[in-house]
């Protein structure tokens, strides 16, 4: 795909908005539809996008594989940790109120970052699943270069 | 009106998927039946599971089946015959299933146990209590926020799944001979 002209244009001026608009809901999440398990996926449709019209090697220097790793893992810990703070600022786990003086600003805190946390997860879980598969094919193709029969 | 045109119209397509042997045919049906869902969970003013349905049933998990398809064949097998077991199980679940919905309450009263257990609560108390409005995120982030983080745990397990399957690279060529016919049949 990635020599045809009206695609290339087109993802080019789709692809940012694609992301601003997960930001959107990631961030907006409080008022409107959306949250982190949405915003995630949208994202990682984004970045989807751009590995199936620039191929996966060039979306791979965008978010490095081993960065992947450390977000996914960075995202649960993100959410367990805000859950831990709850415990050691003197609440129960996961009980946002004691993280910030004032109940509404402790409690949007506490929604926000579990939040960015989900967020952060699920895109790049969702990449790296992407990623496992698109990368199986040519290692086959590979393969099947380095034995002739 | 537009409830009854959206589920004809999945009721359609969920025969289609079923008859067709092509798979990529079924996985862009499955995109159509996810959007209808999602379309008619807009209907019933849920935004966030109409977002939800769109972005991962319509969106992701079409692309990831795409991802798969160009790993696996085009087509799938033709089965001989009908399975008269499934299709007796089949028949008795469903009639079991649609004679339960006779015991169900009415669809949208007000004193059906959906709405006066935590509903009324969550309803007058979630801005009171953290001044968000959307509700759905208060009680998922924060009243059911246990719930929530083991979804994200699940979403991290289910990456450690696919990387404990495809993370290695393949070191025969196994997979090349038995794809050999595959790929006449795709072409």
């Amino acid at each position: 795909m990635r020599e045809n002209g009206i695609l290339r244009i087109v993802a080019r001026f789709l692809i940012p908005l694609i992301m601003l608009f997960g930001l959107y809901i990631q961030f907006h999440g409080e008022y409107s539809p959306g949250g982190g398990f949405q915003a995630g996926v949208v994202v990682a449709a984004g970045w989807i996008l751009f590995a199936l019209i620039y191929g996966l090697e060039a979306a791979l220097k965008v978010i490095p594989e081993r960065v992947m790793y450390v977000l996914a893992a960075f995202g649960v810990l993100l959410y367990a940790i805000t859950g831990l703070m709850g415990v050691i600022l003197g609440g129960r786990y996961l009980d946002f109120y004691p993280l910030l003086p004032g109940e509404h600003a402790a409690q949007q805190f506490g929604i926000i970052t579990v939040e960015f946390g989900v967020g952060v997860t699920v895109a790049t879980v969702v990449m790296l699943i992407f990623t496992y598969f698109a990368r199986r094919k040519s290692e086959w193709e590979a393969l099947s270069e380095e034995e002739p029969e | 009106m537009i409830d009854i045109g959206l589920l004809t119209f999945m009721v359609v397509i969920a025969i289609a998927v079923v008859r067709t042997r092509d798979l990529f045919a079924a996985a862009m049906l499955f995109a159509i039946y996810s959007l209808l869902s999602a379309a008619l969970f807009a209907v019933l003013d849920a935004g966030d599971v109409a977002l939800t349905e769109a972005a991962v049933g319509a969106g992701i998990s079409t692309i990831l089946i795409l991802a798969v398809l160009a790993l696996a064949r085009r087509y799938e097998h033709p089965t001989g015959g009908h399975n008269l077991v499934a299709l007796l199980v089949v028949l008795i679940t469903g009639a079991a299933l649609i004679y339960a919905t006779l015991d169900l309450p009415e669809f949208g009263s007000a004193d059906n146990p959906a709405q006066v257990h935590v509903g009324p609560y969550y309803i007058e108390q979630s801005y009171p209590d953290m001044g968000v409005p959307n509700m759905v995120a208060a009680v998922l982030a924060s009243y059911r926020s246990i719930d929530t983080m083991g979804e994200a745990f699940v979403i991290f397990a289910a990456g450690l799944a696919v990387y404990a399957l495809l993370g290695v690279r393949p070191r025969s060529g196994r997979f090349r001979r038995r794809r050999e016919p595959e790929e006449e049949d795709a072409s």
